[in-house]
C-alpha cells in the first residue's frame, strides 16, 4: 500500500473530522479567551481582608489627613481622612498617587555606595560605618563646621534630630529649603516681634486679594487651600487674583488683574497708598495698636500714588484706587502673596508691602485674617553638652552667610550656597547631608548646583527615591517610604491653627531601608562621646514617643492632635515688638533698602522676551517628582510626547514667527531648550510662562526626560533686603527652530 | 476520463520510439478503482488518531500536575472544630469571605509541632516558624473578571457547601492540582470531563453552571448593583 497524496488527504480530513468531534478546539478556543482575559502580567490586587488605617501624608508641607485603603497586606488606595481640620477628606493629586511611589521603581531598595561611578549594594553597617568614618576625620582634622544638612524642612523630630546631630557634632549649617516661609517668618517678626508660622483663615475671610498666590495650584496646604476656597465662595465671599497670566486660580477668581510681572509689591503700596489718603484703614488698629504709620504713610503717599503705580505695574490708575477702596471697605479682607505654589524665598519688601495692606485693614489675628500661629513647642529635648570642638565649630559663620552682617535677618539661605562653594578654591563643605529635599533638582541654575555638588567630596542622600541629588551622591541611606514609617508632621502650611499630624507605617518596609532618625541616632552613637550623649534615645519610634508625651495617646488614636479651641492672641499681646505694637517700620525695617521692583536678569537687548514659570497641581515640584498618575493627568497643552509647550500671547507669536504647536529654541542668560510653542490669550504680550515640576533626569521612564527644568534655565536673584531668592522669572528669547 | 484521453493522445504521439504495453495500461485503471479501500481506510486512520489525541492525549497535555505544598486532613480538622466549614473558612465582620485559611488561623493550635506527623512538622517548620503563607493552590479560584460572593449564595440563598465544592470536607488528603497549562486556572473549573460533561452543579465551575442554576432558581437575574441583566450579573 503506497502513501500518495491521496490518501494523505485522506488522513488529513480524516484527522480533521476526528479533531471536530474531539472537545480539543472548543476546549483550547476557552482557555486561550480566558488567557487573553487575565493576562499573567496583568498586576490584580491580592484578594484578602480589606482594612482602612489613617495616617499623614508628607509628600508636601500640607499636612493632610490621609486613609489607606488596604487589601491584605497591599495598599491599594489612598484617601483623604474624612473629619480631618486640613483636609477633610480631600486630597490632592500627588496624595492619591501615594501608591505608586510606595511600589513604584524609583525607590531606593538598600543602602548604595558609588564606586567608579556605579552603584554597589552595601550592608547599613558598612555603610554607617563609613559615614562615622568620614564624620571623625573631619572632627579630629577641627573642621566639624564643614559637615552641612539641607532639610526639607526645619520643624518635627526628624528634621531636629539631624539639627541637633550637626549641633553637637559642632557645625552651624542646618540649611532648610526655601519657600515662601521664608519671607512670612520674616514678615512677622519684624512687624509684630513674634518667631511664628504665617497662617491664613481664609475660609472667614470675605475678599481675598492674590498677589500671584495659587490658591488652587499648591499654594500653602493644597487641601486646606481648596477646601477654605470653596467656603470662601459658598459664603459669598470674593477672591480676586493679580498674576500676569491667566493661571487656573485667576480662571476660578471673581476678578483676574494682569499685572507686569515682578511688581506686585508696588501694587500693594498702591492700593496702601489709596487706602491712607482717603482714610479708609481701621482706625482703631492704626490709633491703638501699630506705631511707625505716619512714617509708612509718607513713604506711601509720596512714592506710590496710583499714576506711578500705574506705570510701573501696567494696571489702570483707576483700576488700583477702585481695587483699594473695594479691598479696605469689606468685612474681612486678607491680602496673601507668594507666588504659584511659593516654593521660592521672594522679596521681603514685597511680603512686608502685602502684610501691611492687612494691618492696615486691621486684618491681623482676626477671624478671616492673617493669623501668628506659634511655631510647634513640643520638642524639650535634653540640654546639649558639648565638647571644645563643637563649641569652636559653632563660633564659624554659617557657610550660606544666613545671620552674618551682610544678611542679619536671614535663617536660611540655601541659594547662596553654589556660589559660595564655586568660589572658593576647597569647598567650604567636606560633607552634606540631604534629607526630604531635592536640590539638585529643585534649586534655580542647575548648572551652577550641578558644579557645587560636584566639589562637595562626600554627599551623603536620605532619599527612599532615586532623585536627582540621590544620583548625585556619594552614599543613599534610604528612608522608610511615609507609608512605611512614624513621623511626627507638625504644622500645615497656610493652616491657621496649631496642629501636629501622624504619619505612620500601614505597611512594613518593603524594603532594606531604615528611618533616617534610626540613621541618625545611630550615627550619633557609633561617633561616641558628647555627640552619643545627646542621643540616648534606643530607637527613633521611642524618642518620637516619649518627645510627644501627652499628646502621643491623641495621636495614635485620632491621627492628629488638633487644638480647636486655638484664637491668636489678641491685638493687646500679639506683637512682641519694642513698641508692644504692630510696627509698620522700625529700625531693622528702616535699614532695609527700600522697595523697588527687582528686575529680571539679562540684556533687553539680546533677550527681549520674559520667562516666567508656573505651577499645576498635576505636576510635583517637591523632591519626590511626579508619579505615573500625575504625569498622565498632564493636558497636552503642557506636555505632548517629551516636549514641554510654553505659553506666549498671540501678539508676540505674531512678532517673532512663532506657530502654535511648533518648536522653538527658548535661550536665557542660564540656558536653553527646545520647546514647543502654545500661542495662548492667557498670558500677557512679552511674556513666556513654562511650568515647573519637568525636565527631571532621574526618577523613571514615566517622568525622566519630559519637557524642560525651569531651574536649568534661570539663576537666583538675591533680594537685596533678606538675601532670598526672589527670581520671579528671566529675560528670554524665543526663536522659530 | 479526460486525463487517460491525454495520456493516449501523448502515448499514440510517442509510441514509435516507446512502445506502451496494453498490460501498463490496464494496471493503472485497476490501481485506480481499487483506490476506495485505502482512501477510507487513511480517512479512518486519520479520524481514530485524532480522536484519541482529542480525547486522550491532549487533556494529558494541557493540564500540569502539581502537589499542594503541606498535606492537610480535612476530615481529622472537621472532628476538632465546632462550627464545620466555617470554622476554618468564615466571613469577615464586613461579609467578605476569607476564602482558604492564613497562618493566622493555623497559628492558634500549631505554633508548635503538636503530633507525629512528618507533613506538620514541616508545615511548622517552614511556614509558621519563618511567617511565610502557604502557597496554597486553591482548586475553585476563579478569574479575576469574575465577580462572585460568597455571602450572596451562603448566607442569602443558604445554600451549602457541598453544592458548588463537592465534598472537599470528608477528605483525608489533598487531590493532585492540575493547573492549565494555558489559562494558568485549575482543572475544577472547567470539570473533570474534557467535554465539559456535568452530572452535578459541582462538577464543573464554568458560567453555564451558575447560568443554569440561577435560570432555574429564577435568582438575581440582574445585576444587584447596575440593575443590568446577562453578563453583569457576574463581570461587573
Amino acid at each position: 500500500m503506497k502513501v500518495d497524496r491521496r490518501s494523505f488527504l485522506a488522513f488529513i480530513l480524516g484527522g480533521a473530522a476526528g479533531t471536530a468531534l474531539s472537545p480539543l478546539p472548543w476546549k483550547i478556543t476557552d482557555d486561550i479567551s480566558i488567557w487573553t482575559q487575565n493576562w499573567p502580567w496583568t498586576p490584580v490586587p491580592e484578594k484578602g481582608e480589606v482594612s482602612f488605617l489613617n495616617s499623614t501624608c508628607t509628600l508636601c508641607p500640607g499636612g493632610c489627613g490621609i486613609t489607606v485603603r488596604k487589601v491584605g497586606e497591599r495598599v491599594v488606595k489612598l484617601e483623604g481622612m474624612k473629619g480631618h481640620p486640613i483636609n477633610d477628606g480631600g486630597l490632592c493629586t500627588l496624595g492619591l498617587s501615594g501608591a505608586q511611589i510606595l511600589y513604584g521603581p524609583t525607590r531606593v531598595k538598600s543602602p548604595l555606595k558609588k564606586v567608579n561611578g556605579t552603584w554597589r549594594k552595601i550592608s547599613w553597617d558598612a555603610a554607617i560605618a563609613e559615614v562615622v568614618e568620614k564624620l571623625s576625620d573631619l572632627r579630629s582634622k577641627a573642621l566639624p563646621h564643614t559637615v552641612a544638612c539641607i532639610s526639607g524642612s526645619d520643624r518635627g523630630t526628624v528634621p531636629e534630630l539631624f539639627n541637633r546631630f550637626l549641633t553637637v557634632y559642632g557645625s552651624p549649617n542646618f540649611i532648610r529649603t526655601a519657600s515662601i516661609q521664608d519671607s512670612y517668618e520674616l514678615t512677622l517678626f519684624l512687624t509684630q516681634g513674634v518667631r511664628a508660622m504665617a497662617g491664613f483663615d481664609l475660609a472667614n475671610a470675605d475678599f481675598v486679594l492674590s498677589f500671584g498666590s495659587g490658591l488652587i495650584e499648591g499654594w500653602g496646604s493644597p487641601g486646606y487651600m481648596f477646601r477654605a476656597k470653596s467656603t470662601l465662595r459658598e459664603n459669598g465671599g470674593r477672591m480676586d487674583q493679580i498674576e500676569p497670566r491667566l493661571s487656573k486660580t485667576a480662571a476660578k477668581s471673581d476678578k483676574w488683574i494682569s499685572i507686569s510681572p515682578g511688581t506686585e509689591g508696588a501694587l500693594a503700596l498702591g492700593l496702601a497708598n489709596v487706602i491712607i489718603k482717603e482714610k479708609l484703614y481701621n482706625q482703631e488698629f492704626i490709633d491703638r495698636y501699630s506705631s511707625g504709620f505716619e512714617a509708612h504713610k509718607k513713604v506711601v503717599i509720596d512714592g506710590f500714588p496710583p499714576e506711578i503705580v500705574s506705570r510701573i505695574t501696567g494696571v489702570d490708575a483707576a483700576a488700583v484706587a477702585a481695587l483699594a477702596r473695594e479691598f479696605a471697605r469689606a468685612k474681612r479682607p486678607l491680602a496673601i502673596c507668594g507666588r504659584g505654589q511659593g516654593d521660592t524665598g521672594g522679596s521681603l519688601q514685597e511680603f512686608l508691602a502685602v502684610h501691611t495692606l492687612n494691618a492696615l485693614v486691621g486684618n491681623i489675628n482676626q477671624p478671616g485674617g492673617i493669623v501668628a500661629v506659634p511655631e510647634p513647642d513640643y520638642i524639650s529635648w535634653p540640654e546639649i553638652e558639648m565638647d571644645k570642638i563643637a563649641s569652636s565649630g559653632l563660633q564659624q559663620e554659617r557657610v550660606d552667610g544666613a545671620g552674618s552682617k551682610a544678611y542679619p535677618h536671614a535663617r536660611y539661605l540655601l541659594s547662596r550656597l553654589p556660589e559660595v562653594i564655586n568660589s572658593s578654591e576647597d569647598s567650604p563643605i567636606q560633607a552634606l547631608f540631604v534629607a526630604a529635599a531635592n536640590p539638585m533638582y529643585a534649586m534655580p541654575g542647575s548648572q551652577n548646583v550641578a558644579k557645587a555638588f560636584e566639589k562637595i567630596p562626600y554627599v551623603v542622600s536620605f532619599s527612599s527615591v532615586m532623585n536627582e541629588t540621590a544620583v548625585n551622591a556619594d552614599l543613599i541611606l534610604p528612608n522608610h517610604m511615609f507609608l512605611e514609617r512614624h513621623e511626627d508632621v507638625p504644622a500645615a502650611r497656610g493652616f491657621p491653627k496649631p496642629i501636629i499630624g501622624l504619619a505612620r507605617p500601614v505597611i512594613g518596609p518593603l524594603f532594606d531601608t531604615r528611618h533616617s532618625g534610626d540613621v541618625i541616632i545611630q550615627i550619633a552613637q557609633e561617633l561616641g562621646g558628647p555627640v552619643a550623649d545627646a542621643f540616648p534615645w534606643e530607637s527613633y519610634d521611642a524618642c518620637l514617643e516619649e518627645t510627644l508625651a501627652d499628646k502621643w495617646d491623641t495621636l495614635v488614636e485620632e491621627g492628629y492632635w488638633y487644638n480647636a479651641a486655638f484664637s491668636a492672641a489678641d491685638w493687646n499681646s500679639a506683637f512682641e515688638t519694642e513698641s508692644a505694637k504692630f510696627e509698620f517700620t522700625n529700625r531693622d525695617i528702616e535699614s532695609l533698602p527700600r522697595y523697588n521692583p527687582l528686575k529680571a536678569r539679562g540684556d533687553e537687548a539680546h533677550y527681549p522676551l520674559v520667562l516666567i514659570p508656573y505651577d499645576s497641581m498635576r505636576l510635583a515640584t517637591g523632591y519626590m517628582g511626579s508619579p505615573p498618575f500625575l504625569i498622565k493627568s498632564v493636558e497636552d497643552y503642557i506636555l505632548t510626547a517629551n516636549d514641554v509647550l510654553v505659553e506666549v500671547n498671540p501678539a508676540t507669536a505674531n512678532e517673532y514667527g512663532l506657530k502654535d504647536g511648533k518648536y522653538a529654541f527658548l535661550r536665557t542668560p542660564k540656558g536653553d531648550a527646545r520647546v514647543k510653542v502654545r500661542v495662548f490669550d492667557g498670558i500677557m504680550p512679552g511674556l513666556i510662562a513654562i511650568p515647573r515640576g519637568l525636565g527631571h533626569t532621574a526618577f523613571d521612564q514615566f517622568l525622566a526626560g519630559k519637557g524642560v527644568n525651569y531651574n536649568a534655565l534661570i539663576g537666583p536673584l538675591e533680594d537685596p533686603a533678606s538675601g532670598h531668592d526672589a527670581a520671579w522669572g528671566i529675560r528670554a528669547k524665543l526663536s522659530k527652530a | 476520463m479526460g486525463a487517460h484521453e491525454k495520456d493516449n493522445e501523448v502515448s499514440a504521439a510517442t509510441a514509435d520510439h516507446q512502445p506502451i504495453t496494453p498490460s501498463t495500461e490496464t494496471d493503472t485503471s485497476e490501481q485506480d478503482d481499487s483506490a476506495a479501500g485505502p482512501i477510507i481506510l487513511f480517512f479512518i486512520f486519520g479520524l481514530v488518531a485524532s480522536l484519541i489525541v482529542g480525547w486522550v492525549v491532549f487533556p494529558k497535555l494541557l493540564y500540569s500536575r502539581k502537589q499542594q505544598p503541606v498535606a492537610f486532613n480535612h476530615v481529622l480538622h472537621n472532628e476538632l472544630v465546632d462550627e464545620g466549614c466555617e470554622s476554618c473558612h468564615f466571613f469577615r465582620e464586613d461579609g467578605s469571605y476569607s476564602g482558604v485559611p492564613k497562618l493566622a488561623q493555623c497559628i492558634d493550635c500549631h505554633e508548635e509541632v503538636n503530633g507525629e506527623d512528618p507533613e506538620e512538622a514541616k508545615f511548622v517548620n517552614e511556614y509558621v516558624a519563618k511567617e511565610r503563607e502557604v502557597p496554597w493552590l486553591i482548586y475553585a479560584r476563579q478569574p479575576d473578571c469574575v465577580f462572585f460572593s460568597h455571602a450572596a449564595h451562603v448566607k442569602l440563598a443558604q445554600m451549602d457547601c457541598e453544592t458548588c465544592h463537592g465534598d472537599i470536607g470528608e477528605s483525608e488528603s489533598l487531590r493532585v492540582y492540575e493547573e492549565n497549562r494555558i489559562s494558568g486556572y485549575s482543572r475544577d473549573i472547567w470539570g473533570r470531563s474534557i467535554a465539559g460533561f456535568t452530572r452535578n452543579p459541582r462538577d464543573r465551575m464554568k458560567m453555564d453552571v451558575c447560568a443554569e442554576c440561577h435560570r432555574t432558581n429564577n435568582a438575581n437575574q440582574h445585576s444587584v448593583q447596575t440593575h443590568r441583566g446577562g453578563c453583569f450579573v457576574c463581570h461587573k
